[in-house]
């Protein structure tokens, strides 16, 4: 079989499975209960809008008591944090969580290849020994972690950051991909096979497009996951390599307290996760169980 | 949609993996792939633990330079005799369970609401999750300051403002994270942890055979049975996963507890992350924070079993298929 006709016959699977699903006539809540869950969203954002309402505030409107919902909106919050010294911090917090990312997909989908694909030996011993390191409090790690960077004189530098997300979100990764790749039709993978493929050649040829989405979800968990990492970040770091968490503890005990800065600050770090997280609210749930539920 | 354990495609023919009499060579064809993720996951969290196992059995603090030796369990029995670390195992377990179990139940009753149609509903889910996704850092510094605060503090201003409604001249003025340090923490937890543990069962909820709750319906089960007797041995398994997840995730704390109370006052809301970071970067003492890594490393284990009991039966049941 042709590798089209086998992905045509993989977009009419996922298609029909869609199709097969038995939630066309769900039960509707009543209005009351309708009003139930909406004040109980609202409860549950009401912090968020608030954050957000704030950061357009001027510090004398933030700090009233009754709250000022009404005061005069503008971006002077955003345009002095950027306009100073916020900005370092965001990029030492891309490129830490965009490098890491990148090194833990490309560790992590030859890995799930061989857990699933052609799995070795055992494969589900290292598919879960990969995932007891998850269940390991990071805290026993950062002592050790901590003097040997220290001696090989890496603190306070970015890499060392890269190298720690890689190795606490891989085994994440490699469960979501091995999840994903397991779905990769064998047919498609045999024809590549007989037409003599190198492995190389199979992974970024057919695997990779064939699991785009479930690529796209692992590396966006990934990615939250590292961006907003504070305890290594503000441990292993003192001030060219600090992230944006790091800014914004540091910011309150530097400058005392300014109410409306600081929702700026932490809309603007929030920003990229808030966004990555709504694009992809249909895969989080596989992301953050591992794969486990679908 | 959300399934737990579907697999698109029954198997067909022989299985993909032809069991041979392998070869040495393939083999090693075959783990290549794994090794590089293996060996750098092995090289960066195992080796630190070991480590931690030594430096816990050594006498060293900085503090007094020259002074490093081994002095064998002794930390341990610091740490198990020590008043502060007990009271550190209390907190973090009092925080856990209050965090992961109102989680959880509040999380239920939401996707209970979410999984019926109504108007919003995909509004209503995207503005849920929204707590989960502010960076927890942000979230900690949100609450402590712009919520808690007791002169500005949302809460405060909105006791005021309603007090204000009926006449009085002023609201009361509350210092929360003072008077309440533990409800505080756990406050601003349950409010970032409740959209995982709704978006889990969701999924659960949302997997149910629909013709099951049909049958259910048309032999007259009334809505609380349907739910006591169906959908709630249903979701077992992923209430589990929830709450198995939460655990780990929250017996971590660090950032919360480190921003809104630094651990006090006294040391009431001290988890065990915290204390450690105080014993490694405040008191200085190596070899007992190594020792306390271990015990916490422990604690995990167990918790960590049987968090890989319930995966691995989700894990088994989708491989048998």
């Amino acid at each position: 079989m042709s590798t089209q006709a086998a992905t045509g016959t993989l977009v009419r699977r996922l298609t029909s499975r869609r199709g097969g699903d038995s939630h066309a006539q769900e039960p509707r809540l009543s209005p009351l209960w309708t009003f139930v869950a909406w004040i109980a969203t609202l409860a549950f954002f009401a912090p968020v809008a608030w954050m957000v309402l704030t950061s357009f505030h001027q510090e004398a409107d933030a700090a009233t008591n009754p709250p000022s919902l009404l005061a005069p909106l503008s971006l002077d919050q955003y345009s002095l944090l950027l306009g100073r010294d916020i900005t370092p911090f965001l990029l030492n917090s891309a490129m830490a969580s965009v490098i890491s990312t990148l090194l833990v997909l490309a560790f992590a989908v030859p890995a799930a290849y061989a857990l699933s694909i052609k799995p070795v030996e055992k494969w589900t011993d290292v598919m879960f020994f990969f995932l007891s390191t998850k269940f390991l409090p990071a805290i026993a790690a950062l002592l050790p972690v901590y003097l040997i960077v220290k001696d090989i004189g890496m603190l306070d530098n970015v890499w060392t950051l890269v190298v720690l997300y890689t190795a606490m979100n891989l085994p994440i990764a490699v469960w979501m991909m091995r999840s994903f790749l397991a779905e990769v039709p064998k047919e498609i993978l045999e024809a590549a096979e007989v037409d003599g493929a190198g492995l190389p050649t199979v992974l970024l040829r057919i695997v990779a497009p064939v699991t785009m989405p479930g690529l796209a979800a692992t590396a966006l968990i990934c990615f939250i996951f590292s961006w907003n990492e504070f305890m290594f970040a503000v441990n292993l770091t003192a001030t060219r390599a600090s992230t944006a968490p790091v800014f914004l503890v540091g910011f309150i005990t530097n400058e005392g307290l300014f109410l409306a800065r600081l929702c700026a600050a932490a809309t603007l770090v929030s920003l990229p996760v808030l966004i990555a997280g709504f694009a992809a609210q249909d895969k989080l749930v596989r992301g953050l169980s591992l794969g486990a539920v679908k | 949609m959300t399934t737990l354990t579907e697999t698109p495609r029954k198997k067909k023919g022989p299985p993909l993996v032809r069991p041979q009499p392998s070869t040495g060579v393939s083999k090693w064809r075959r783990r290549g792939p794994l090794l590089p993720a293996l060996v750098f996951t092995i090289v960066v969290t195992q080796l630190p633990f070991v480590a931690t196992v030594v430096i816990s059995t050594l006498q060293w603090n900085i503090l007094q330079p020259g002074d490093r030796h081994f002095t064998g369990l002794s930390n341990y029995g610091v740490v198990f005799t020590d008043g502060r670390l007990r009271a550190a195992v209390l907190n973090t377990i009092v925080l856990t369970a209050s965090v992961v179990v109102i989680s959880v139940l509040i999380g239920l009753a939401l996707a209970l609401l979410l999984d019926r149609r109504f108007r919003g509903r995909g509004l209503a889910r995207t503005l849920l999750i929204a707590p989960f996704l502010v960076m927890p850092v942000a979230a900690a510094l949100l609450w402590k300051h712009a919520i808690y605060n007791p002169d500005y503090g949302l809460l405060n201003g909105t006791l005021n403002t309603v007090y204000q409604l009926f006449g009085a001249d002023h609201g009361p003025t509350v210092d929360w994270v003072s008077n309440f340090p533990m409800p505080a923490v756990v406050l601003s937890l349950v409010w970032q942890w409740t959209p995982f543990m709704m978006l889990i069962l969701l999924a659960g909820l949302q997997a149910q055979p629909g013709d099951v709750l049909e049958a259910a319906r048309v032999d007259g089960a009334s809505a609380v049975q349907t739910f006591r007797h169906i959908t709630l041995p249903h979701l077992r398994q992923y209430i589990e996963l929830g709450i198995l997840l939460g655990t780990i995730y929250v017996v971590q704390t660090f950032d919360a507890v480190f921003t809104i109370t630094q651990g006090g006052p006294g040391s009431r809301t001290t988890n065990l992350p915290y204390e450690i970071y105080l014993t490694m970067f405040r008191k200085y003492e190596y070899g007992e924070a190594a020792a306390a890594g271990v015990v916490v490393v422990i604690g995990s284990i167990v918790i960590a079993t049987f968090a890989l009991r319930t995966i691995a039966s989700l894990f088994r049941e989708e491989a048998s298929r």
